[in-house]
């Protein structure tokens, strides 16, 4: 079937703004959205720009506003686009060009949060830190996010005020918080309790409706949120 | 190219925010029983044509639920106007980033929250109990119904 592609292209170098570009590609139903873009990349103009890697919906590196919505160009197929798809790059973030944006302030957040285990006790000798499915699966939603980072640039408290920490670095917050090997719990919920933590969430669920691994996005902000208002883990 | 990121360190916790927000969700449901009430009782249980000052002095804060109608009302007044100044100041900090500016709607904000309340609570509390019911024997009978 033959399809029209919308690009919203921006080259700093050369545009003084950003700009529509219009392209027919014949592509196959089930083919992704990243096919279709890669048959215009390498077909009819190759300085579109575009980040990718796995093509398999695990690195989350070409997260894009398809039809206005955040998606992985590798996750979503054709058939469930129409006959015009409009492409333009994640919102609140910088654009370096077309479809690739500065991903830094995204990671500066996330580092913030502390991002690995904090436990100061030495391992029991010779093996792994022991932990009961019970306490595995009070996390385990969590541990799923790619850091694509559709949902924080697709919450609109991130957009008012670029400050916000965002639900990505929550999610990331939560997997640590909730894990029963983890020391640092009261440090976490520190950072999470900063003006600009948590409490800049509205609900607003935007957040859950992009996520490309379903997680439960609102949901383990309310848990972080419950937390600290209990003043720790329970 | 390098773009300029600003970083900024998270880490400052907030114990105001943690009870704002906590007090957003008591006062988000005591408001959802105390303003859909209100209006029932007003609109349906008194009638629109009811509502005179004469009215509110006589019936509704002279009458033998007196007490219960101020202490109604007081409520609704601090519940309504704390829940709609604090979510007014969240929507400031949302859109006005400098700092100036930032505070100066954030300080007109809480004058004119203060007004209110002032106000408010000047008109309940001060218009007379009727001479034959002091406020205790009031309260009296308001808990004995
Ligand atoms: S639920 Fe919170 S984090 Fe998610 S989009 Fe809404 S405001 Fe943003
Ligand atoms: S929580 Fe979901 S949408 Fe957000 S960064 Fe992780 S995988 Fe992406
Ligand atoms: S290319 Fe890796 S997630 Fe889409």
């Amino acid at each position: 079937m033959r399809v029209t592609l919308r690009i919203k292209r921006f080259n700093p170098e050369k545009d003084e703004k950003p700009w529509w570009g219009e392209y027919e590609v014949d592509v196959e139903p089930n083919d992704q959205l990243l096919d279709a873009l890669h048959k215009v990349k390498w077909y009819q103009d190759g300085t579109l720009t575009l980040r990718r890697s796995c093509a398999h919906g695990i690195c989350g590196s070409d997260a894009m506003v398809v039809n206005g919505r955040n998606r992985l160009a590798c996750k979503v197929l054709m058939k469930d686009l129409g006959k015009k798809v409009t492409v333009e790059p994640i919102r609140g973030l910088p654009v370096i060009k077309d479809l690739v944006v500065d991903m830094e302030p995204f990671f500066a957040k996330y580092r913030a949060i502390k991002p690995y285990l904090i436990n100061n006790d030495p391992p029991p000798e010779g093996r792994e830190r022991l932990q009961s499915p019970a306490d595995r699966e009070r996390f385990d939603d969590t541990t799923k996010c790619i850091l694509c980072a559709c949902c924080t640039t697709s919450c609109p408290s991130f957009w008012a005020n670029g400050d916000y920490v965002g639900p990505a670095a929550i999610v990331q917050a939560h997997r640590f918080i909730f894990d029963s090997r983890d020391q640092a719990t009261a440090e976490r919920l520190d950072i999470m309790n900063d003006m600009m933590g948590v409490w800049r969430c509205r609900t607003v669920f935007n957040c859950v409706e992009c996520c490309p691994r379903e997680i439960n996005i609102t949901k383990a902000i309310g848990d972080v949120k419950k937390a600290i208002l209990e003043g720790g883990v329970r | 190219m390098a773009l300029k990121t600003r970083t900024r360190s998270y880490g400052s916790p907030n114990r105001f925010e943690v009870a704002s927000w906590y007090f957003m969700r008591v006062s988000g449901a005591a408001l959802l029983v105390l303003a859909v009430f209100h209006l029932f009782y007003m609109h349906v249980i008194a009638g629109v044509d009811a509502i005179t000052f004469e009215w509110i002095v006589n019936e509704r804060w002279n009458g033998p639920l007196g007490m219960f109608w101020r202490t109604y009302d007081l409520a609704l007044l601090l519940f309504a106007l704390l829940h709609g100044a604090n979510g007014a100041r969240w929507v400031i900090d949302d859109y006005i980033h400098g700092r100036g500016a930032n505070l100066a709607v954030k300080s007109a904000l809480y004058v004119l929250t203060a007004i209110l309340i002032l106000m408010g609570m000047q008109v309940i509390f001060t218009v007379p109990l009727h001479s034959q019911q002091t406020a205790l024997s009031a309260l009296v009978t308001a808990l004995g119904r």
